[in-house]
């Protein structure tokens, strides 16, 4: 009998080429994925006189710094930025690498569109000069973020040397609550472990809470499995995935099929087999969270207060609360609900597939917007489904704009779509962190439906006591 | 790149934790070319106002640590987007080796492909060690990965674990596509097995 395996083990197992005498292991990479900001790792590869092993292994897609207004050349707020746009065609174009040019309707966020496009597949490694490449697990694969000396690296090589991350499992127990979505779920989990708690370990999600979400819904919880500072997360694949999977472009066709099923089949997790650590959630007691600092892990749920610092009894850490709190303007003791929201942004990989965006169109429906908000597609077909569907009349009719190209946008702010000095807004996206959506922005990470919710009633609003419209 | 083998200089204190890498490095500067010098963006928000003037109360802008070339940091260093320029960054500042209890894991990785040594020490010996620095600013450390041991402004010598590939890469400067290559036929034998073993995989990209 063979050694039970965590889906984890048997994914590294199958990757692995040699491990070197200090035991690190040489991993086969499948699928990697490029954007503008690889330009240092390309220059890197140049300059070596290299080139790249595995073009077809290679996915070149503009997402960063691609303007969501329109794509004309007057949409772009700088030509740097858009010179950066045009190096990275240049460098897919002169190493043949595949590319999800401007005009094409698949482009989009590589998260969003690796999944959508069937390009991420259960069992694969997948590596992209992007944190939030952990999205991908939520298909069963094992997929972490990269430095540009190792994008260059894959590039040259298709591998990269690792030593082995420690496997750790999160259990969501309970009933998941109505009105409770996914965002909220990780959130919690983060709240619950810190930003810090899976740093050196790759998560496995578990549990019927876990296994009962969609795969839009898994690919939220995945893509912030980086802000718990782990490796990457996964959900091991079901029924679910190879529903999803089956027909996507670039999944597998016919007999093809039939074998990559089979083998995706053996890939969950041994019941026998154990991790090296062990969490569980309640998610009974789960409500709709909001961020209040500049951590992922200052999160409480809406019916929540602002922390007082001084209860805090580490001075260390009181002087960080101290700090966090004016950064974000905020006062001890403030209830979230009377916090006063001056923008909102619906999109980014977290946030940003059909589903984020009925959920905003549901809140939305027959009502008016007070304060300015956007809504930003995660590519150009989920923005096609959106409209057939008849979301965009709703968003415009409350007032609310409608993004025609997809992209990063307002979650990063180096397209021009970004928050002001002190402009608090409540975010789809993310990150927290100080200065990550402008400089001084004061950003509050939320559901969708919290999104919309903020944005009809200009402050943070519980979106299950806003009723029927 | 640049070997490391042991290193004294002024060491900085900084006590938040998560110090991340829109704090070292904000996006708005993620577009410079290699070539153009990063030193003058490192934590450019938490050193300079608006205008551009130095906010007096972060510590590096304090005469005694201008100096220094080794962060004593927190808890989590580096954490958050994989950005290889908040390493750049530092090292075109200056920085050398960064002492934490615990970093960001890509920050950590690029770390090593740019000579920039991350040391891990335990909570009491790092904040031992910041208290020390804020008690007697512009004191020393010393950095030694061929000892694998950091030295105290007290002279107190703490041993510390390191990975002993990214040690080894670390001491010689070595790059590391000119290691991997050394593999080539590894990697070649192993693509052939495993594209026989799962055909389907390559079948709608090839
Ligand atoms: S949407 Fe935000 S987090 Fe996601 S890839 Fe883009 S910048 Fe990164």
């Amino acid at each position: 009998m063979k050694q039970p395996r965590t889906l984890f083990e048997k994914i590294w197992d199958r990757h692995s080429i040699t491990t070197n005498e200090a035991g690190q292991t040489l991993l086969f990479i499948d699928r990697h994925f490029c954007h503008e900001l690889s330009f240092h790792a390309f220059n890197m590869l140049h300059g070596n006189n290299r080139m790249v092993r595995h073009p077809e292994r290679t996915f070149a897609i503009p997402d960063h710094y691609t303007p969501t207004t329109g794509l004309e050349d007057k949409d772009y707020i700088d030509a740097d930025t858009q010179a950066l746009v045009e190096n990275l065609i240049k460098n897919a174009t002169r190493n043949k690498l595949n590319l999800f040019d401007l005009g094409d309707d698949r482009r989009g966020i590589i998260h969003v569109v690796g999944p959508e496009q069937g390009i991420t597949q259960p069992g694969t490694i997948i590596v992209c000069g992007d944190s939030h490449t952990s999205t991908h697990g939520a298909l069963g694969a094992l997929a972490f973020g990269i430095g540009a000396s190792d994008v260059s690296h894959v590039l040259a090589t298709q591998t990269l040397w690792q030593p082995k991350p420690k496997s750790m499992r999160v259990t969501v127990k309970g009933k998941r609550p109505i009105g409770v979505t996914a965002k909220d779920i990780i959130l919690a989990i983060i709240g619950h472990i810190g930003a810090a708690g899976g740093t050196g370990h790759v998560i496995e999600y578990a549990g019927p809470i876990i296994q009962d979400l969609t795969i839009d819904e898994r690919l939220t919880v995945c893509n912030m499995s980086i802000e718990a500072g782990a490796r990457a997360g996964m959900i091991p694949p079901d029924n679910t995935t190879y529903r999803h999977l089956k027909g996507r472009p670039f999944a597998p066709q016919g007999e093809a099929w039939e074998k990559a099923e089979e083998f995706w089949r053996t890939l969950p997790t041994d019941t026998a087999a154990t991790f090296e650590r062990e969490e569980t959630l309640d998610a009974t007691s789960i409500e709709p969270m909001v961020t209040w600092g500049t951590s992922p892990e200052d999160v409480i749920p809406v019916s929540g207060a602002i922390p007082d610092p001084k209860l805090e009894t580490d001075p260390k850490r009181q002087t960080a609360l101290n700090r966090k709190m004016e950064y974000m303007g905020l006062k001890p003791g403030q209830l979230v609900s009377d916090i006063k929201v001056d923008r909102v942004f619906i999109g980014s990989c977290t946030n940003s597939r059909i589903e984020d965006l009925r959920d905003a169109a549901e809140v939305l429906k027959n009502r008016t917007v007070c304060i300015p908000a956007i809504i930003v597609p995660g590519s150009g077909l989920i923005r096609e489904q959106a409209e057939q569907e008849g979301l965009d009349q709703i968003f415009e009719a409350a007032g609310v704009e409608w993004r025609p190209a997809a992209g990063c946008s307002m979650c990063i702010g180096v397209n021009g779509d970004s928050v002001k000095n002190e402009e608090r807004c409540a975010s789809t996206s993310n990150r927290n962190f100080e200065g990550r959506q402008g400089r001084g922005a004061r950003t509050h990470l939320v559901s969708p439906a919290m999104a919309a919710a903020a944005a009809i009633s200009g402050r943070f609003t519980d979106v299950r006591k806003m009723g029927k419209n | 790149m640049e070997p490391f083998t042991c290193f004294t200089s002024v060491a900085v204190p900084m006590d938040q934790d998560n110090i991340d890498t829109d704090q070292i490095l904000p996006a708005r500067h993620l577009m410079m070319p290699r070539d153009e010098r990063y030193g003058g963006y490192v934590f450019k928000d938490l050193r300079l106002d608006q205008d551009g003037n130095e906010i007096e109360t972060f510590v590096l802008n304090k005469e005694e640590f201008r100096q220094s070339r080794i962060i004593v940091a927190a808890h989590n260093f580096g954490c958050g987007s994989s950005r290889e320029g908040a390493v750049f960054t530092l090292v075109d500042a200056g920085f050398r080796a960064i002492i934490a209890t615990s970093y960001g894991d890509i920050f950590y990785n690029n770390s090593f492909n740019n000579g920039l040594l991350p040391v891990v020490l335990p909570e009491k010996i790092v904040r031992l060690l910041r208290q020390q620095l804020h008690d007697g600013p512009g004191a020393e450390v010393t950095v030694d990965l061929e000892a694998k041991t950091v030295t105290g402004p007290d002279q107190a010598v703490y041993p510390f674990e390191i990975d002993a590939h990214r040690r080894n890469r670390l001491l010689k400067g070595l790059d590391a596509v000119g290691y991997t290559l050394q593999y080539a036929s590894n990697i070649k034998t192993f693509e052939e097995q495993y594209n026989d073993a799962a055909p389907w995989e390559l079948d709608a990209i090839a």
